[in-house]
């Protein structure tokens, strides 16, 4: 049993956290925040330099074939820096796809790209009354031609105000809420017949809705066997969950640093408000709640690239459950302990909180993790 | 034991429906039910409207233009207030300074203010905290030190609510620092257009201006805005401390917001049905329903004990500690409730001449920045902590 890094993966990690540390103050991201784009064009441009948006893939595209330990390592010092690129969106899920369902001419097409940041693909697979169920797809995709024809709407899709190619998920045949008849397509973000309303998200990013209206696309646009996507899906979906956690991971190590901070520092009767064991338990109970997230986030990352069964099923649904509610947790009492000023935008505490908060809102709520997690219960 | 209301106050409940049923604005009501920014002008309008049916002031004495409303009468105006969407009556003025004044200030300081209070000619805002001074207010640091007929007031306060559309302000300044720290505590009476005094707004993590800082250099107060005696300002904050908690446990407030998230739930769907049929998330909101009926009743009992002739007491920190957590409960709730959508922070939504479509459902944009702004319930008019630290020693006794 070892649970250290290896050399290389301490090496990735400190990579990424000096990278943070020197281009990502609170300042600096509050400015990132404000501009049309969204994020640092600057800071997404080095990670495409130093080889980070190429991790996951093989040597040929620059990358070392990362598997989630290594993803873990990155996305945790984004998430110390409440990091604002799409590197979970395009390099973790929309690479991920692309790589596991494209053939030799779509990997060729687009993962390049994707390995040195220069295209920015979203994956835009939730739709608005779906609640988290990714097999819920009204989205049709309508044989013409040699190609399909796609109409529908895909909802919340991180990342996508900037993307240039959205990868989406439509319903070729069955039953809206069937597992089977999903197929997924790449499409060129502007296509015609694609709109996307974009806007700000409370926690500092950017995203978009996506309307397609009669999107005509060749029969090379479809990624994977027509109607079985729904296991592409699935299991990239998975990955991401452990990317995300990786994320959620680092907001809460420092939102737990700058509350522990605060407890020593902030007086009040005439001492460090970190003498009252009321507030004394409650930060206990925040690091708890934090290895406990650790912990999972150390697990999902270990089970990510891992070949799929109900194990790595109920495993990532676990994690993701863990990782909400401490995250809700971490992010209230933190609030609560700061006072007035944890509410406040100039102090980065409240921005921590809300991406900890928003993170619950992302591939799947508390509620949906846990019932997914009840439904693979094992009998003994 | 009876728990129904006589067949007066049934009348009154009758009354007080039709008044709102005539008298509230449709769009004040909107706003307030879907949870929209409320403008100055807005309160302002509301306030008017109150102050002409003899209502605004209901807890005031009849000769200053109160009505002397049982503690029943006044529950049932909060109750029926909040459900109709009217916007809840910001607090400074009208309950919170007038009381002091009314019990503490002279003749010619109630003939003065009261009146431009129901006027709406002075929009009041509280200077209690200050930077070192939350919790352990009774540290605070603002000076006042006489000279001849003026005070000269130095300082800053801070978390002034509303303090941007201000005119006066009330605030505790320290007169004396040779003695203990309560007893060295004024309170005074402050123009916010005496020359020294300036603002400063706070964004809180919702983008929201609410909240302000107050900065006093070298401002002059004369001596006749003192209330009460110098040095005994912490006894008159007590006092109004008491009557900001028994409004802050919410009742009516919360009762609003559970309508809302139902009529939200019923509207949302998962697996292709209600969220509100979902096992799942029914549940989540059939605890919440069930907690705060059993504060309702908890409220009522000590309203029935002060109608008997009792004192609110530690009881109203007890209430305060579970309607914050109640209210707070439900707005976890809508925001669950919008599942994805509730990232998109979309401001142009949130106001009520907005006539484009809305991205998902028309009350969804103000869901999330509602929930963060409301961690402030917890926080402010005695943060929970403090409170449970008022139960523990006035009643149990720890």
């Amino acid at each position: 049993m070892d649970f250290t890094l290896s050399e290389e993966q301490q090496m990735l990690q400190d990579t990424v956290a000096r990278l943070v540390r020197g281009e990502y103050s609170f300042e600096k991201r509050l400015e990132f925040s404000e501009t049309e784009l969204g994020f640092s064009e600057d800071f997404w441009k080095q990670l495409g330099e130093l080889g980070l948006t190429a991790v996951p893939f093989p040597e040929e595209l620059g990358g070392f074939g990362g598997g989630g330990v290594e993803i873990q390592s990155v996305m945790t010092e984004l998430g110390r820096g409440l990091c604002l690129e799409p590197y979970m969106q395009s390099v973790v899920f929309g690479g991920g796809i692309l790589s596991q369902a494209g053939n030799d001419a779509q990997k060729e097409k687009y993962l390049e790209g994707v390995a040195s940041g220069e295209l920015k693909v979203a994956a835009a697979l939730q739709e608005p009354q779906a609640f988290y169920n990714q097999n819920e797809v009204e989205t049709r995709a309508e044989k013409s031609g040699d190609g399909y024809t796609l109409s529908g709407r895909k909802a919340v899709v991180i990342g996508g105000h900037c993307a240039d190619v959205f990868i989406v998920s439509a319903r070729t045949s069955g039953d809206v809420r069937d597992a089977d008849g999903i197929s997924l397509f790449a499409i060129d973000a502007n296509a015609e017949g694609v709109e996307r309303r974009s806007y700000p998200t409370i926690d500092g990013a950017k995203g978009c809705d996506v309307f397609l209206d009669n999107v005509k696309v060749g029969a090379d646009a479809l990624l994977g066997e027509e109607g079985k996507a729904a296991d592409v899906i699935e299991y990239q979906t998975g990955r991401a969950i452990a990317a995300l956690c990786a994320e959620a991971v680092g907001c809460m190590e420092e939102a737990n640093e700058l509350t522990l901070e605060y407890l020593k520092q902030r007086k009040q009767f005439g001492v460090p408000i970190g003498k009252f064991q009321v507030l004394q338990h409650r930060m206990v109970d925040m690091m708890s709640e934090l290895e406990q997230a650790r912990s999972m986030a150390i697990l999902a990352a270990s089970y990510a690239d891992a070949e799929q069964n109900d194990e790595r099923r109920r495993t990532l649904a676990a994690a993701k459950s863990v990782i909400n509610r401490a995250g809700h947790f971490i992010s209230e009492s933190g609030i609560q302990m700061h006072g007035g000023i944890g509410m406040t935008w100039e102090y980065s505490f409240a921005h921590y909180a809300k991406r900890l908060v928003m993170i619950g809102h992302q591939l799947g709520d508390d509620d949906f993790h846990l019932e997914r997690y009840a439904s693979l219960l094992e009998a003994s | 034991m009876n728990m129904n209301y006589t067949a007066e106050e049934l009348a009154f409940r009758d009354e007080v429906r039709a008044f709102l049923d005539e008298k509230l604005p449709a769009d004040i009501a909107a706003k307030v039910k879907g949870f929209r920014k409320m403008t100055k002008e807005d309160h302002q309008r509301w306030q008017k409207i109150l102050v002409d049916q003899g209502w605004y002031a209901s807890h005031w004495p009849e000769e200053y233009g109160g009505v002397k409303w049982t503690p029943v009468q006044k529950h049932i105006w909060d109750e029926e207030s909040c459900a109709y969407g009217a916007p809840r009556t910001v607090p400074f003025g009208v309950n919170m300074v007038a009381p002091v004044i009314i019990k503490f200030g002279t003749e010619e300081q109630k003939q003065y203010y009261l009146p431009k209070i129901l006027s709406g000619e002075h929009w009041w805002c509280q200077g209690y905290s200050e930077p070192g001074a939350g919790s352990d207010l009774a540290s605070l640091k603002t000076r006042a030190v006489r000279d001849g007929d003026h005070y000269i007031v130095n300082g800053q306060k801070t978390w002034t609510t509303l303090g941007q559309h201000a005119n006066m302000i009330f605030c505790l300044v320290r007169t004396n620092t040779e003695v203990k720290n309560q007893e060295g505590i004024s309170f005074l009476l402050i123009d916010m257009n005496t020359p020294g005094i300036s603002v400063r707004p706070i964004i809180t993590l919702d983008g929201e201006h609410e909240v302000n800082e107050v900065f006093f250099q070298d401002v002059k107060v004369p001596v006749e805005n003192l209330v009460g005696e110098e040095d005994k300002g912490w006894t008159y904050a007590k006092y109004l401390l008491t009557y900001e908690r028994t409004g802050l446990a919410g009742i009516g407030m919360s009762k609003a917001a559970l309508t809302h998230l139902k009529e939200l739930a019923s509207r949302r769907l998962k697996n292709g049905k209600p969220l509100l049929e979902d096992p799942t998330f029914g549940q989540r909101i059939a605890k919440v329903e069930i907690d705060l009926m059993a504060a309702t009743i908890s409220n009522l009992r000590i309203i029935a004990a002060v109608e008997g002739g009792g004192v609110p007491g530690a009881e109203s920190s007890m209430l305060k500690v579970k309607g914050t957590e109640i209210r707070q409960a439900i707005n976890d709730l809508a925001r669950r409730a919008i599942g994805p959508y509730a990232l998109p922070f979309i401001e142009e939504e949130m106001s009520l001449d907005y006539e484009g479509e809305f991205l998902s459902d028309e009350n969804a944009a103000p869901l999330s920045a509602q929930y963060f702004n409301n961690r402030k319930l917890s926080i402010f008019g005695g943060s929970n902590e403090i409170q449970k630290n008022i139960v523990s020693k006035m009643i149990l006794g720890l």
